[in-house]
C-alpha cells in the first residue's frame, strides 16, 4: 500500500504549544531581542503572536558595545540581527512605554493610551542608571552611559562646551567599573580630559582584586585618564553660566567638571511589576525562580529587571541564558537556568583587563597564585582550590590571552602547573595541550559549549574559525572566545586526521607562506628555479599556483629594491590575464580601464583628458567602488593607445586588475570638512604613494577617515586609519565583500610616521605569512594569539624585526615605477597587444553592443541583433544620432 | 590522427609566439584559434571560444602542466593543461578533454593539428576529429 505524499501546497507541521498564544515582551533591549530571535529560530512554524514594546525610539541595540558608537557615529552599527522583525508573526513597537500592568484582565496600558493583551507576559524591562544622591547633580551638563541617547548627548555637550569654553573640556567620572572606565575612553576620545572618581579602594572592585585594580590604575592612568580612588563626589557647584563646573569630593578636595558621567552602578526596572503586585526581591527586581517565572505563572522575567537567587545580573550571558530558558519552556521544555562562574571582561577601553571565578579567593583555603610585572603593566592571577589541581578563578591585566582559555575550565581541573601557566614566557604553552570538556561553556554571550563547537567542526564540516561562528554563533558577541574556538578547532582536526591541507596545488606541498619564506632564502628568481627548487617534481605549473609564485617573487623583489616588473617578460607568461595585460577582464573578454586617483584627487583638465579618451572609443564610463573612474569595453588591442593619451595627461595605473593596494580611499579631511579632525586626504595620498603597485596574496584596500564619522568607512578596509584629536587610529583587518569583518583597532594615537611605520610592518607580515587569496580579515582573525599578539609584533616590535621590514617597504617605494607608462613606452611590450596575430586589424567580430541608459553594455543573447552594434563607438554613435533626431523632432 | 599537408595553413613565425603564453589567431574561414608555444617548444592550437563563458578569450588563459593517469596505463604522465581566464576551467590542451570543470559539466574544446615547418607555424584549417563538443558552436 502507498502512502500518498503531501501535498507541497499544504505543508504538514507539527502543533506547537504556543499555537494561537499572544505573546507579549515589555523591553526593547537585548534580551527581549534574543528572546524573539531564539523563539523564531526554535519554533519556525508555531502560529502564535509576539509584540515587543521597547521605550527607546531604536531597534533594540547592542548595549555591550555601547562605547563603539564613538567609532562608528551611527547607532545602526550596533544594531542586533533584524531578520527577526521581519517575521509577520513578531511585531516591534518602538518609543512607546508600558505605563501599567493589570493581571487580572491581561491587559497592559502604554504611555500612548494603547493596551495590549497577553496570554503571556515577559518583563524584559532591564535596569536603569543609578546615580548616588548628591547636591547639583541633576545640572546641565550631568549625563548616565547607558543609551544610545546618552551617548549622543554626551558627544553633543561635549563639542558644545568645548566651543563655548574655547579651551579642553575637563570632565568627571563617577564611578571606576568597567562602564565608568569605557565612559572616562569615550569623554578621552571626545578630546576632554577625564578623572575617574571611584570610592572604593580600587578600579572595577567588583570584578579585580587588589593587585588587578592597581595593575589596570597604572594603566589606565598611562592613557593619560587620571584617577582617584577612596573618594567620593558629594556635591556639585555650576560654573558662572550655570552649567555643571566643579565637583566635590569627600576628601575636600575639588575637580574642575565641565562635564560629569555617572557610571555608579544599575538597579532593576521593576515598577511596572512592583506595581502589579508581583513579588519583589530585598534589593529589587522581579523575583524569578529557575524557569524564570514569576510569581504569577503567566509572567515571566529575564535580564536585569529578574532578581535571580536574589541577584540582578547586570551582565548580557545571564541575559541570553535567561530568554533561552522562557522560550524553552514556551516549547514544553524543562530547560533551568543556573549563574555560571561569569566572567568580566573591559573592552573600548584600549586597556586589557579580565577576571572570572572566586578572584578575591573566599573559598575556604583558596590558593592564590600570581605573577606581577609592573614594568611590563602585567598581572596575572590564578586562584585554586587547596590542593592546587581545581581552578577557582583568575585575574588578568594588561595581557588577557589566558583568559579565554582559562574561564571555561572553573571548577574543573587546571590540568597543568598553575605557576607555568601564568609564567611570563610562553606560559599559556603549558596549557597546549589541555583540552575543554565537552559541557564546559566557551563562548558565554551565546552559552556555547566545547562539545557544540566540536559537533559544529566534527559534523557539520566547520573547517575555519568563521564558519564556526556562523554555525554556531558562538564568537559573535564580544569575541573574547575567539582564540579557544580557533584551539578547539586545530585540536579536532588534528584528531579526526582531516589535514587542512595548505599545499598549493600538485606542484607544491608548501603552503603560500611556506614557499615565500623558501624563495626568500633560497634566493630563485623565475618560475622555473622556483619548482625545481622546491616543486614536487617536473611540471610546469598551473592556474593556482604560476599566479601565486608570480605574486611572491614579485612582492619579493619590490622589497629587495630589485624591481621584478611584475609584468614584464620574466613573470608574463604566470600571471592571469589581468595583472599580464594591466587590465580587468570583462565578461565578453575586453577590459577595463581604471588609473589611480590617489586619495580621489583628480583635477578637471585630467577628467577632460579621460572623458575624451572614453568618448573617441564609445565605452562604458562608471565610477567604481574604489573612488575611482574606470572605463570599460576597451579590446586587448587599444589598451596600449589609450594608455598611452592617459599617462601623457599625469594618469597612473591604478593596479585594478592585481593582487596589490587598489586603492586608499579617504574622506575630505580637514582642507574642506568642517568637521575633520585629521587631513585625511593629504594622508590618503602619502599611504597611496607609498604603497601602490606592492604584490600581496589577495587584493588590499586602505581607508582614511579625518573624524570619527568615518565616511571612508575605513573599518571596512584592510588597513583603516581614522583621525582623532590626538592623532591617528589604525584598524587592520576589515573587510567588505561575501564575509564582511570589521576591522579592529591595532593601535590608538600615532603621529604620521608612527602610523606609517606600523601600516609598513603590517603589510609585509601580512604578505609573508598570509596563505593565497586570504584577505587580511581572514588572516588577522586566524592569526596566533589573536590582535593581542599582532599588537605585540607589529606596534611593540616583541621580535625586533621592526625596522628591518621598514626598510623593506622604503625599498619597495623607491623603486616603484609605474607600470603603464612603462609598458606604452616599450615597442616590444607594445608589440604584444594584438587582437590576432595573423590578422592584427582585424577583431573579434562576435562582440556586440547595445545602448542602455545612455551608455554601451555587451548585448546578450535575448537582445534583438538589429539593436546591437559591432563596436561601442558605433553603438555609441547611433545612440547620439537618435537622441539628435529626437531633439530635432520635439522642436 | 594527422591531417592531411593541404590543409594546413600558416600563421606566423614561431618566434613571433610568447613562450607559456597564448596568441589568438584567425583560420580563413574566419574560425578564432588560440595557440601556445609550451616551455619544451611545442605548439598547440586550440579553439579561441571558451565554452563556459561564451567569450573568446582563450589565448588568454594559463598554461600548465598535470599529472595525469590514464584508464589501462599505470604509470602518470604529464599533459600539458590549459585554463580558461575567465572561471577557471582546466582542459588537456594535447587533446582537449576537460581536466577540471570546476564543479560544472565537461565541456572539452576542439583541438588544431600543428606543425612548425621552416619556423612558420602551420595549423590544420579543421579541428581534430573527435574533439571538442557537439553542441558548442564557437
Amino acid at each position: 500500500m502507498t502512502v500518498p505524499a503531501p501535498s507541497p501546497l499544504v505543508p504538514v507541521r507539527a502543533r506547537s504549544p504556543l499555537d494561537g498564544t499572544r505573546l507579549l515582551v515589555l523591553g526593547g533591549g537585548m534580551t527581549g531581542h534574543r528572546l524573539a530571535a531564539r523563539l523564531r529560530a526554535e519554533d519556525p512554524d508555531g502560529d502564535w503572536s509576539l509584540t515587543v514594546i521597547g521605550e527607546e525610539p531604536q531597534r533594540p541595540y547592542d548595549r555591550v558595545h555601547l562605547s563603539d558608537w564613538f567609532d562608528h557615529h551611527h547607532e545602526d552599527l550596533l544594531s542586533l540581527e533584524t531578520g527577526v522583525w521581519d517575521d509577520p508573526r513578531i511585531t516591534l513597537v518602538t518609543g512607546d512605554k508600558a505605563e501599567s500592568l493589570d493581571r487580572s484582565a491581561h491587559t497592559v496600558t502604554c504611555a500612548s493610551g494603547t493596551v495590549h493583551e497577553y496570554d503571556r507576559l515577559v518583563l524584559a524591562t532591564g535596569s536603569w542608571a543609578w546615580a548616588p544622591r548628591a547636591e547639583g547633580k541633576d545640572l546641565p551638563g550631568s549625563f548616565s552611559y547607558r543609551t544610545v541617547a546618552d551617548v549622543e548627548s554626551l558627544a553633543a555637550w561635549v563639542a558644545e562646551r568645548g566651543e563655548t569654553l574655547g579651551r579642553e573640556v575637563r570632565g568627571v567620572v563617577v564611578g571606576g567599573g568597567v562602564l565608568g572606565l569605557e565612559a572616562a575612553a569615550a569623554l578621552q576620545g571626545l578630546g576632554a580630559h577625564s578623572t575617574v572618581v571611584e570610592f572604593a579602594d580600587r578600579l572595577m572592585a567588583v570584578q579585580l582584586d587588589d593587585g588587578g585594580g592597581e595593575m589596570l590604575r597604572l594603566l589606565i592612568q598611562d592613557k593619560g585618564i587620571d584617577v582617584r580612588t577612596g573618594v567620593g563626589a558629594t556635591a556639585f557647584r555650576p560654573a558662572a553660566d550655570g552649567a555643571i563646573g566643579t565637583a566635590e569630593l569627600t576628601d575636600g578636595s575639588e575637580l574642575p567638571a565641565d562635564v560629569v558621567v555617572f557610571s555608579t552602578g544599575i538597579r532593576p526596572r521593576d515598577r511596572i511589576g512592583r506595581e502589579a503586585g508581583l513579588a519583589v526581591g530585598e534589593r529589587g527586581g522581579i523575583v524569578v525562580g529557575e524557569s524564570c517565572q514569576t510569581s504569577d505563572p503567566d509572567i515571566w522575567a529575564i535580564g536585569e529587571c529578574a532578581s535571580f537567587e536574589g541577584v540582578c545580573a547586570g551582565l548580557i550571558a545571564p541575559g541570553n541564558d535567561m530568554a533561552d530558558v522562557v522560550v524553552d519552556r514556551f516549547l514544553g521544555g524543562t530547560r533551568t537556568h543556573s549563574r555560571g562562574e561569569g566572567g568580566t571582561k573591559l573592552k573600548g577601553v584600549g586597556v586589557d583587563a579580565a577576571a572570572f571565578g572566586d578572584v578575591n579567593a573566599m573559598t575556604p583555603d583558596a590558593l592564590e597564585v600570581s605573577f606581577v610585572d609592573p614594568v611590563h603593566r602585567q598581572y596575572r592571577k590564578l586562584v585554586l582550590s587547596d590542593d592546587a589541581t581545581t581552578l577557582l578563578g583568575g585575574v588578568f591585566v594588561g595581557d588577557i590571552s589566558l583568559y579565554s582559555q582559562l574561564r571555561p575550565l572553573t571548577g574543573r581541573a587546571l590540568g597543568a602547573d598553575p605557576s607555568a601557566v601564568i609564567a611570563p614566557e610562553g606560559g599559556g604553552d603549558a596549557l597546549a595541550g589541555a583540552e575543554l570538556p565537552d559541557d564546559a561553556v566557551v563562548c558565554s554571550c551565546n552559552n556555547i559549549a566545547a562539545g557544540a563547537v566540536r559537533h559544529s567542526v566534527n559534523e557539520q564540516g566547520c573547517h575555519t574559525v568563521g564558519a564556526i561562528k556562523e554555525c554556531t554563533t558562538a564568537g559573535t558577541v564580544c569575541g573574547s572566545c575567539v582564540p579557544t574556538l580557533t584551539k578547539i578547532l586545530n585540536q579536532e582536526l588534528a584528531k579526526s586526521g582531516i589535514e587542512v591541507s595548505r599545499a598549493l596545488c600538485e606542484h607544491f606541498d608548501h603552503s603560500r607562506a611556506e614557499l615565500y619564506k623558501l624563495v626568500e632564502e633560497g634566493g630563485q628568481e623565475t618560475f622555473t628555479e622556483v619548482v625545481a627548487a622546491h616543486g614536487t617534481g617536473a611540471g610546469r605549473g598551473c592556474a593556482v599556483c604560476r599566479p601565486t609564485v608570480a605574486s611572491i617573487l614579485s612582492s619579493l623583489g619590490a622589497l629587495a629594491g630589485k624591481r621584478h616588473n611584475p609584468v614584464g617578460r620574466q613573470l608574463g607568461s604566470l600571471q592571469d590575464t589581468n595583472d599580464h595585460v594591466m587590465a580587468n577582464i570583462q565578461k565578453d573578454g575586453t577590459y577595463s580601464v581604471i588609473p589611480a586617483m590617489p586619495a580621489g584627487e583628480v583635477t578637471p583638465e585630467k577628467l577632460l583628458v579621460f572623458a575624451q579618451v572614453a568618448k573617441d572609443y564609445g565605452l562604458y564610463v562608471k565610477v567604481n567602488g574604489a573612488q575611482r573612474i574606470g572605463m570599460f569595453g576597451a579590446r586587448l588591442e587599444q589598451l596600449p593607445e589609450i594608455w598611452e593619451r592617459l599617462v601623457a595627461a599625469g594618469f597612473q595605473s591604478g593596479h585594478a586588475y592585481g593582487k596589490s593596494l587598489r586603492m586608499v580611499k579617504s574622506c575630505l579631511g580637514t582642507n574642506w570638512c568642517r568637521f575633520g579632525v585629521g587631513d585625511s586626504t593629504a594622508m590618503a595620498a602619502r599611504l597611496e604613494a607609498r604603497y601602490r603597485g606592492l604584490r600581496s596574496p589577495h587584493k588590499l584596500k586602505i581607508g582614511v577617515s579625518g573624524c570619527a564619522r568615518e565616511c571612508a568607512e575605513a573599518q571596512a578596509k584592510d588597513v583603516g586609519v581614522i583621525a582623532t584629536h590626538r592623532g591617528w587610529n589604525l584598524y587592520v583587518g576589515g573587510n567588505g565583500g561575501a564575509q564582511p569583518a570589521h576591522a579592529q583597532l591595532l593601535v590608538e594615537d600615532l603621529d604620521d610616521e608612527t602610523l606609517q611605520r606600523c601600516i609598513d610592518r603590517f603589510l609585509i607580515l601580512y604578505i609573508r605569512e598570509a596563505d593565497k587569496l586570504q584577505r587580511t580579515a581572514r588572516w588577522v582573525e586566524e592569526y596566533p594569539g589573536g590582535i593581542a599578539e599582532l599588537r605585540r609584533v607589529v606596534v611593540e616590535d616583541s621580535l625586533g624585526i621592526g625596522e628591518e621590514l621598514e626598510a623593506a617597504m622604503q625599498r619597495h617605494a623607491d623603486s616603484y615605477v609605474d607600470e603603464w607608462a612603462e609598458a606604452v613606452n616599450d615597442p616590444e611590450r607594445r608589440a604584444k597587444f594584438v587582437s590576432f596575430i595573423n590578422a592584427p586589424d582585424l577583431h573579434d567580430k562576435s562582440l556586440r553592443y547595445v545602448i542602455e541608459r545612455e551608455q554601451i553594455r555587451p548585448a546578450r543573447s535575448e537582445d534583438d541583433p538589429a539593436d546591437t552594434f559591432p563596436t561601442p563607438l558605433a553603438a555609441k554613435e547611433h545612440a547620439l544620432a537618435g537622441a539628435a533626431q529626437l531633439s530635432q523632432e520635439d522642436q | 590522427m594527422t591531417a592531411p599537408a593541404d590543409s594546413l595553413v600558416a600563421i606566423c613565425p614561431l618566434e613571433a609566439l610568447t613562450p607559456e603564453r597564448g596568441s589568438a589567431a584567425l583560420l580563413p574561414d574566419g574560425t578564432q584559434i588560440a595557440v601556445f608555444l609550451l616551455d619544451d617548444g611545442s605548439v598547440h592550437a586550440v579553439q579561441q571560444h571558451d565554452p563556459y563563458s561564451g567569450s573568446n578569450v582563450l589565448s588568454r588563459g594559463l598554461v600548465g602542466t598535470h599529472r595525469l593517469t590514464a584508464e589501462g596505463e599505470d604509470a602518470e604522465r604529464l599533459v600539458p593543461t590549459l585554463s580558461s581566464p575567465m572561471y577557471k576551467q582546466t582542459w588537456d590542451l594535447s587533446t582537449g578533454a576537460v581536466i577540471d570543470a570546476g564543479g560544472g559539466a565537461k565541456k572539452p574544446i576542439r583541438v588544431f593539428d600543428v606543425e612548425v615547418r621552416d619556423g612558420q607555424v602551420h595549423v590544420a584549417t579543421a579541428p581534430r576529429p573527435g574533439t571538442g563538443s557537439q553542441d558548442d558552436e564557437a
